[in-house]
């Protein structure tokens, strides 16, 4: 039966394929994977943010029973710097090594120095103790302030600021400075002065982490022919492989990865750091080697998502139209270059038309754990700035916040601010939606001390290389084979697109994950392309399975054509399911590998109640509910739960997680009771509306829904606090501290 | 390394013997020894509860625990809630709410909701989440967990 979309298999919830593997405990996860005679690797970790190594003795360590093997900085390959693309991120290739073990300095506290491979991890753990280093320490260099000033402690004497597309031959911590300009900036001002209001704020965020609930691990097993096979978890098996390749210098067509079931990832784990580790020891000493980080090295070791420190400016008239917009967006990159801040300058401003507009943006280096991709890597920090800018403009002008937005709201063929002309959007169908909610119509208590906040938020999602590979078994069953990583239902969203085609139910379709030597090239599990892109893909070999079939089905039935719709092969006068036919072509394979385009830039707009307690400055989510575009939701069920996952992500950037350093740059707080992520006892039910404004980049409209919703919160939960308590918030998180502070209690 | 001891107990329904090393937790005999690898590690220090089991019938984080304390007690684990009729209500409400995205939680929320259920067979949304408030989940923002809980909740079955 069709569904009232059209479609019989998109837009219904049947349960995922890995689903009972996943709730029996039967599922391989990275960890899960034990070899008899396999070796334990634990990682010395450097003590200091910044330091260079004057000398490593691991003699002692060495000599201690168990202990196989042990490497350091020197064992890996000299690696040159260069740039090479691994899935969403390009690499300076020097530093990707460096970071993985690092060779004569170290940038941050936690960076890898050496990794002992023993028979036991306790075994493992006790001789790191006795690796004997001798560290000249150096000052570190913390913040953005500290970095960007005349005198700063200079962090590496190679990197130079790359500004405004000029090399300059002075070393600095300011890795990029690039600029976006539109319009006639002090025009735009002076009309807001003159007949309306200008707004400018100062905003910090500080260093957060993906938090998955899975530490990284990898397990190497080398063979004597050459042949290295990594199993682990990531969000991009080839990309591992990849990684691996270049940094040992190993050629990538005798790595084999195999990617076990991950345990979250939200951008953390596309950047290698045990895999190659695992594999050197391996290589060495002709076993297989597992290493798997504790929560403290996920902590420091591995990439959070940036510190920012961001300036926003905004005017608009009285009447409420946006004249002119500018910003400084300061990103901590942390120990080498390549903050996200690019991303968050091409989305802050992205939902809005404004005729006048400057965005500088700088990446800077400082003696923190090198940041990563982290879900809209650089969207919410600048949304975050410009959407509470906005909100305050709204309060000023006594309008609507949602009126604001509809009135200055970007729709299909307006400019983005920073260039590119919008596409088939559903921005300002999420505004409407988000007006005629109930929630929106109910009210709040002001003498509570209660507030409701508002924020929209965009991403614009990615395509990319994905293959997939279509058998039609005899009964008429599919087994589709398939290169992405599935995080979070992915196996169900790409085989139910296959069963759309095929006119088979979701369930008839048997998906898989396979390794680098089964599949095609594939790329990452991110940017919100996975169920766009490598559905698009596993379409296009539903299609092929499809063409090749109706010309068997013509030799069968002896007639010129065959027709295929609705699951139905047909001839003139013979008809049969998609069932029987494949009782009499099976076998038939279907293999696509393609890079498509395509991709559908994503909206959302989120509306949140909070109750802020005057006496302990605790704030306390109310209600939450989060507008969304979605294109075509293939697993509404999914879709929606990638919404409120990125609500509370957001909730707990918002609210309460954050790196606490010390006055050297070293992490206080690196446990998950320290480091507080939001738990069910915190939040509220998440409200979701799935407005479906279909992406004509793809066949059945999909798309990215994964990193949208991580965009509105920071500013929504904020502006809802600020509306509460009459105190503009600035900084994040808004834990009870700066919460007390913004009352004046202490 | 000190010498390793002998430990005998019942993990799901079965009589058990193993060694193990004093200074091993539970979770690691359970995943390293015994390749029962369906509780998780997510911080083993008792913070995400990835590693929940039951302990003579009550929540225990194994991280928690020392393998040799496992002597003469009954423990059951994920790999014990299914049955050879099928999946436990839990797991069948996990898979109909899709209450779990990666995956990697699921097994010690289930647990960790079995000994709710089973001390409190109608719990309200509040008792739910105070419950659960020591298992972290990253993904799905918990919305379904706890639909799902309720849910399972609802259905009366007696050998909840």
């Amino acid at each position: 039966m069709k569904s009232g979309n059209g479609y019989k298999v998109i837009g219904s919830r049947p349960i995922r394929h890995d689903g009972v593997d996943k709730v029996t405990g039967r599922a391989k996860y990275g960890a899960d994977l034990n070899f008899p005679d396999m070796l334990y690797g634990k990682v010395l970790r450097s003590p200091h943010a910044h330091a260079k190594i004057i000398s490593l003795d691991v003699s002692q360590a060495l000599e201690y029973p168990g202990v196989k093997d042990i490497i350091t900085g020197s064992d890996l390959p000299i690696v040159e710097e260069r740039i090479a693309e691994f899935g969403e991120i390009p690499e300076n290739m020097r530093f990707l090594s460096d970071n993985v073990l690092a060779s004569e300095k170290v940038f941050y506290k936690g960076q890898p120095i050496a990794v002992v491979a023993a028979t036991d991890i306790h075994t493992a753990e006790e001789a790191v103790d006795l690796i004997e280093v001798e560290y000249e320490i150096l000052a570190s260099v913390t913040t953005v302030e500290e970095a960007i000033a005349p005198d700063a402690v200079v962090l590496h004497q190679s990197l130079t600021t790359n500004t405004l597309g000029e090399k300059t031959d002075i070393p600095t911590n300011i890795a990029s400075h690039f600029r976006h300009e539109n319009g006639d900036l002090s025009l735009g001002f002076s009309q807001a002065e003159t007949n309306g209001v200008v707004i400018e704020r100062t905003f910090t965020t500080q260093t957060v982490h993906q938090g998955y609930i899975e530490p990284h691990t990898a397990t190497a097993k080398y063979n004597p022919d050459g042949e290295l096979t990594v199993w682990t978890s990531t969000q991009g098996a080839f990309a591992v492989r990849d990684q691996v390749a270049e940094i040992l210098r190993h050629s990538a067509s005798k790595i084999k990865v195999v990617p076990l079931e991950i345990g979250g990832g939200f951008g953390g784990k596309i950047r290698v750091y045990v895999s190659p580790l695992a594999a050197l020891l391996s290589i060495r000493t002709g076993l297989p080697v597992k290493i798997t980080m504790s929560r403290e090295e996920v902590f420091e070791g591995t990439g959070p998502a940036p510190a920012t420190l961001i300036r926003v400016k905004i005017g608009a008239t009285k009447d409420g139209r946006i004249t002119a917009a500018e910003a400084d967006l300061f990103y901590e990159a942390g120990a080498y270059p390549g903050s996200a801040v690019g991303a968050g300058a091409n989305c802050m401003f992205t939902a809005y038309k404004i005729p006048n507009l400057r965005i500088d943006g700088f990446d800077v280096v400082v003696n923190k754990p090198r940041s990563s991709a982290y879900r809209a890597p650089g969207a919410p920090n600048g949304s975050f700035a410009a959407e509470c800018v906005i909100d305050e403009i709204c309060q000023k002008l006594e309008i609507d916040p949602l009126e604001f937005r509809l009135f200055n709201g970007a729709k299909e063929g307006d400019p983005r601010p920073t260039g590119p002309i919008h596409g088939k959007i559903g921005y300002i169908e999420t505004v409407s939606a988000a007006q005629t909610h109930e929630h929106y119509q109910s009210e709040i208590d002001i003498l509570k001390r209660q507030g409701r906040g508002i924020a929209s938020g965009y991403w614009g999602n990615g395509a990319g290389r994905s293959s997939v590979n279509l058998t039609v078994n005899g009964d008429g069953t599919i087994m589709l084979l398939e290169g992405s990583t599935d995080i979070g239902g992915s196996r169900a969203s790409i085989a139910m697109q296959a069963a759309e085609v095929l006119g088979i139910a979701s369930e008839d379709v048997r998906p898989a994950v396979v390794d680098t030597n089964t599949i095609g090239e594939t790329g990452v599990t991110g940017g919100s392309r996975t169920t766009h892109a490598t559905g698009l893909v596993a379409i296009r070999a539903a299609e092929d399975v499809i063409t090749q079939m109706k010309g068997q089905m013509a030799d069968h039935w002896e007639v010129n054509q065959v027709d295929f719709s609705d699951g139905v092969f047909s001839s003139s006068n013979k008809s049969c399911g998609f069932k029987e036919a494949a009782k009499i072509c099976a076998p038939v394979v279907g293999s696509v590998t393609e890079s498509t385009g395509g991709a559908g830039g994503g909206f959302g707009t989120h509306i949140v109640d909070v109750e802020v307690d005057e006496e302990t400055g605790k704030v306390e989510i109310l209600r939450y509910t989060a507008v969304q575009d979605v294109g075509t939701a293939i697993h509404p069920s999914y879709v929606e739960g990638q919404m409120q996952g990125g609500v509370v992500q957001g909730i707990g950037w918002a609210l309460s997680e954050e790196y606490v350093f010390g006055e050297n740059g070293e992490m206080k707080n690196s446990s998950f009771l320290d480091y507080r992520m939001p738990t069910c006892y915190d939040t509220p039910m998440i409200d979701t509306v799935l407005v479906e404004v279909p992406n004509p980049g793809h066949p059945f409209g999909v798309r990215g829904v994964g990193e949208v919703p991580l965009v509105p919160p920071l500013a929504a939960i904020a502006n809802a606090v600020s509306r509460a308590i009459g105190v503009r918030m600035t900084d994040l998180p808004m834990n009870p501290g700066v919460v007390l502070k913004a009352l004046d209690k202490i | 390394m000190s010498r390793k001891v002998h430990v005998q107990t019942q993990i799901n329904g079965d009589s058990i013997e193993f060694l193990c090393e004093p200074r091993q937790s539970m979770l690691e005999v359970l995943r390293d020894d015994l390749d029962l690898t369906g509780a998780k590690e997510g911080c083993n220090n008792g913070n995400c509860g990835a590693c929940t089991i039951m302990v003579e019938g009550r929540p225990v984080n194994s991280c928690c625990m020392l393998g040799v304390e496992a002597e003469g007690n009954n423990i059951e684990t994920i790999e014990g809630v299914a049955s050879p009729e099928g999946l436990h209500p839990l797991q069948q409400k996990f898979l109909e709410h899709a209450a779990l995205q990666c995956g990697i939680c699921t097994p010690g929320f289930i647990m960790n909701a079995k000994a709710l259920l089973e001390s409190n067979p109608n719990p309200t949304e509040k008792e739910v989440r105070f419950w659960l408030a020591g298992n972290l989940c990253r993904c799905t923002g918990y919305d379904k967990i706890v639909r799902a809980v309720l849910d399972a909740a609802d259905n009366g079955d007696d050998d909840l």
